[in-house]
């Protein structure tokens, strides 16, 4: 237990400012972002994640926003277990038939208003996967789609900069 | 064997004793030297099996106490060639059959190597092949995307395919069932609730315990195979690097050694010296994330947010030193496609002893955890009977005493010179999985303390040189979750013909219907966890 505290101790607090955020443009969309979850989602951003078809690359960097460095709960933005709790979904990969079904499922399973955000370059265009016999391509062939950021994987700063973007408009 | 003789003709054994001829002869210097590329795909020796004698040759290959390592079927003008490769002691042998014209069926190998099913099934549905003798005569990954009597890898079956508006969701699968009032049904996925891939699973639960486990996986099956037909090196090297977004490097770098193994090129000293540095920091950043969850499913938010700590500092040297977090597109054929800059030279083996202490802080933290240790230790026990059925790989059969390791059995190039030495633990449990994993970071940062002592100046990348009609090679390379086999075949104007790439999860999803049984549902994701196989990977 001692091992324990002193190592919590000596980690202290990572927690890192966004860049992006202390860019006065970007401020501004923070507050704006703000302003935007306090009141029509009061205080909290609800995303359920789809992977629709993806190498998994995606969903590593998605996963990495919960880590002490960007830890994106701070922002009112959390992830949910089941569509129906979700204001977004964040689907990734290029969609593969056979994911089809479910991810069309999923959207109906989710409460309007609700938005969906094509997540890397496969869910923004189909990637090197493209439209073939097993593959639908990008995401906007399925669904409509909101907010597109691209990346082959986006970065956990692309990702929270996308959604920054998409919420405060 | 002799009672089988007596009752089968005679003359069929022929082909058999030729083998086991040459299965004795494994672990012979001159065995997987390439001194003569006729009879060989570097570094297998080819052994020809006529179609009748496949299940025989399989027979002989498990009664010499071989492990089957992959196996894929190849279109080749009207004729099939189906291919099974085994691995003893570190030799491989390919063993090869062609089907003539008009013959679309041959005896399984399934009865003799269990973990023959599902690749077994995987090429009846894409080729339309059908095994006699296979165990179960359900579809695997096909499921409703394109027609039962269509078959996407045969030369006639269009890239596009004739897919329907909206593919229907899977119906109609053969689940294993049960009946009983105390028996619940419980189907998971495909979306699952966590940021994972999808796959659907089935329970039998009698009351919270697992009786039974069924996985369904395919459903991010997007073609790789056939993608891959008609595209030159560098662009398959691309897609190689995403068979498995979380084994960029190592997907990547068996591709290109199997296309380099094909065309005679040798990557230079310096490309091989970054390859091993880019294979093992992928290494130390998977098991950096699946320790931090593991100890996440426990609910032991310490350890999820130290090890997720670690992680990313891991990742972003990456993207400072080599351009990308999750290092894709960097190995490439020939050689490399980014250098070790003079940052990282100064910096790296700062950071390399910094995540060393951190981890040796941290083992005494996860050893005295009373609550974590009592979820990890005996949970989803692996019996070592069961890896041996199966050939697992990796971390899975290394936690069980197999000390399986392509570095260690059959190094390639630079780890012939430094001398691995598998990992192992013997309880087989999630304990065991987690501690092994440990073991190989600790490993990993050796690895790269002597990777860059060793690295000289020079080339990192050779010319590239495009290889005769028909020219193939297989890539053996030691991912992060265990041995990776890839096949290349190319045509004749330097394209790629045929490439099937066998991720290590394909041993180890069916792992996990078996570790799971007597354990309870709750300790599912913390069992799966431990095994974290890759869906894109298997579903190819």
């Amino acid at each position: 237990m001692n091992n324990l505290l002193s190592k919590i101790a000596r980690a202290g607090i990572v927690t890192e400012t966004f860049k992006p955020l202390t860019d006065p443009e970007l401020d501004r969309l923070g507050a704006e972002l703000k302003a935007v979850i306090d009141g029509r989602f009061a205080g909290s951003l609800a995303i359920r994640q789809v992977d629709a078809g993806s190498c998994n690359a995606c969903e590593l960097e998605i996963a990495a926003l919960g880590n002490p460095f960007y830890d994106v709960e701070r922002y009112g933005v959390h992830f949910v277990a089941s569509p129906r709790h979700a204001d977004v979904l964040l689907v990734t990969g290029p969609v593969s038939r056979h994911m089809q079904a479910a991810l069309l499922a999923t959207w109906e399973a989710t409460p309007e208003p609700k938005w969906v955000v094509a997540i890397g370059t496969c869910a923004a265009g189909g990637g090197e996967f493209g439209v073939n016999y097993a593959s639908c391509g990008a995401v906007g062939n399925v669904l409509r789609v909101d907010a597109v950021i691209p990346g082959c994987p986006p970065t956990p700063t692309d990702l929270v900069r996308g959604l920054l973007s998409l919420i405060s408009r | 064997m002799s009672a089988i003789r007596t009752a089968v003709n005679e003359e069929r054994f022929a082909v058999t004793d030729r083998l086991t001829g040459r299965l004795q002869s494994l672990g012979t210097p001159e065995f997987g030297n390439e001194t003569s590329r006729a009879g060989a795909v570097g570094p297998a020796l080819l052994c020809p099996v006529g179609p009748d004698d496949w299940a025989l040759a399989a027979e002989a290959a498990a009664a010499q106490g071989c492990r089957w390592a992959a196996g894929w079927g190849d279109a080749q003008g009207e004729s099939w060639v189906v291919n099974a490769l085994l691995e003893k002691s570190g030799d491989y042998l390919l063993l090869r059959t062609v089907l003539p014209p008009g013959r679309n069926d041959l005896p399984s190998q399934t009865p003799h190597f269990p973990g023959a099913a599902r690749p077994e099934r995987h090429v009846r549905d894409l080729l339309g092949l059908d095994f006699t003798g296979h165990p179960d005569d359900r579809r695997w990954v096909r499921h409703q995307a394109w027609g039962e009597r269509e078959f996407p890898l045969r030369p006639d079956f269009p890239l596009a395919g004739h897919p329907p508006a909206v593919t229907a969701p899977d119906r109609g699968y053969g689940f294993a069932s049960a009946h009983g009032p105390e028996v619940n049904e419980i189907p998971v996925g495909p979306v699952h609730a966590g940021i994972i891939e999808p796959g659907h699973f089935r329970f039998l639960a009698v009351g919270e315990t697992v009786l039974n486990l069924e996985e369904r996986l395919g459903y991010v099956h997007k073609g790789i195979e056939k993608l891959a037909e008609g595209r030159d090196p560098e662009s398959l090297a691309r897609l190689a690097g995403r068979v498995s977004g979380d084994t960029a490097v190592g997907h990547a770098w068996a591709a290109c050694q199997a296309m380099e193994r094909a065309a005679g090129v040798e990557p230079p000293e310096r490309g091989l010296w970054l390859r091993a540095v880019f294979a093992e920091r992928e290494r130390v950043a998977n098991h950096l994330n699946d320790i931090g969850a593991i100890c996440n499913d426990t609910a032991f938010a310490f350890g999820y947010y130290q090890f997720s700590r670690l992680r990313e500092l891991w990742l972003r040297d990456n993207l400072r030193w080599f351009g990308h977090r999750l290092l894709m597109d960097r190995v490439v054929p020939g050689g490399v496609a980014a250098d070790l800059p003079e940052e990282a030279i100064s910096a790296m083996p700062g950071a390399i002893a910094t995540l060393r202490r951190e981890l040796d802080e941290l083992k005494p933290i996860l050893d005295e955890g009373t609550i974590f240790q009592d979820r990890v230790v005996g949970a989803g026990v692996l019996p070592e009977r069961i890896v041996r059925e199966l050939g697992c790989l990796g971390y899975v059969a290394r936690a069980c005493g197999i000390g399986r390791d392509v570095r260690e059995r059959a190094p390639h190039a630079p780890y012939d010179r430094l001398g691995i030495k598998a990992v192992t633990r013997s309880d087989g449990d999630v304990a065991a999985r987690l501690y092994v994993r440990y073991g190989e970071l600790l490993a990993s940062l050796d690895i790269l303390d002597q990777c860059l002592r060793r690295i000289e100046p020079g080339p990192l990348r050779a010319a590239w040189r495009d290889p005769p009609e028909n020219a193939e090679g297989l890539g053996l390379v030691e991912g992060w979750r265990g041995e990776i086999a890839t096949y290349v075949r190319f045509d004749g104007t330097g394209r790629i013909a045929r490439f099937f790439p066998r991720d290590p999860s394909v041993f180890n999803w069916p792992a996990l219907e078996k570790l799971i049984l007597g354990n309870i549902v709750p300790d599912f994701p913390l069992c799966n966890k431990s095994v974290n196989g890759s869906y894109s990977g298997h579903d190819l």
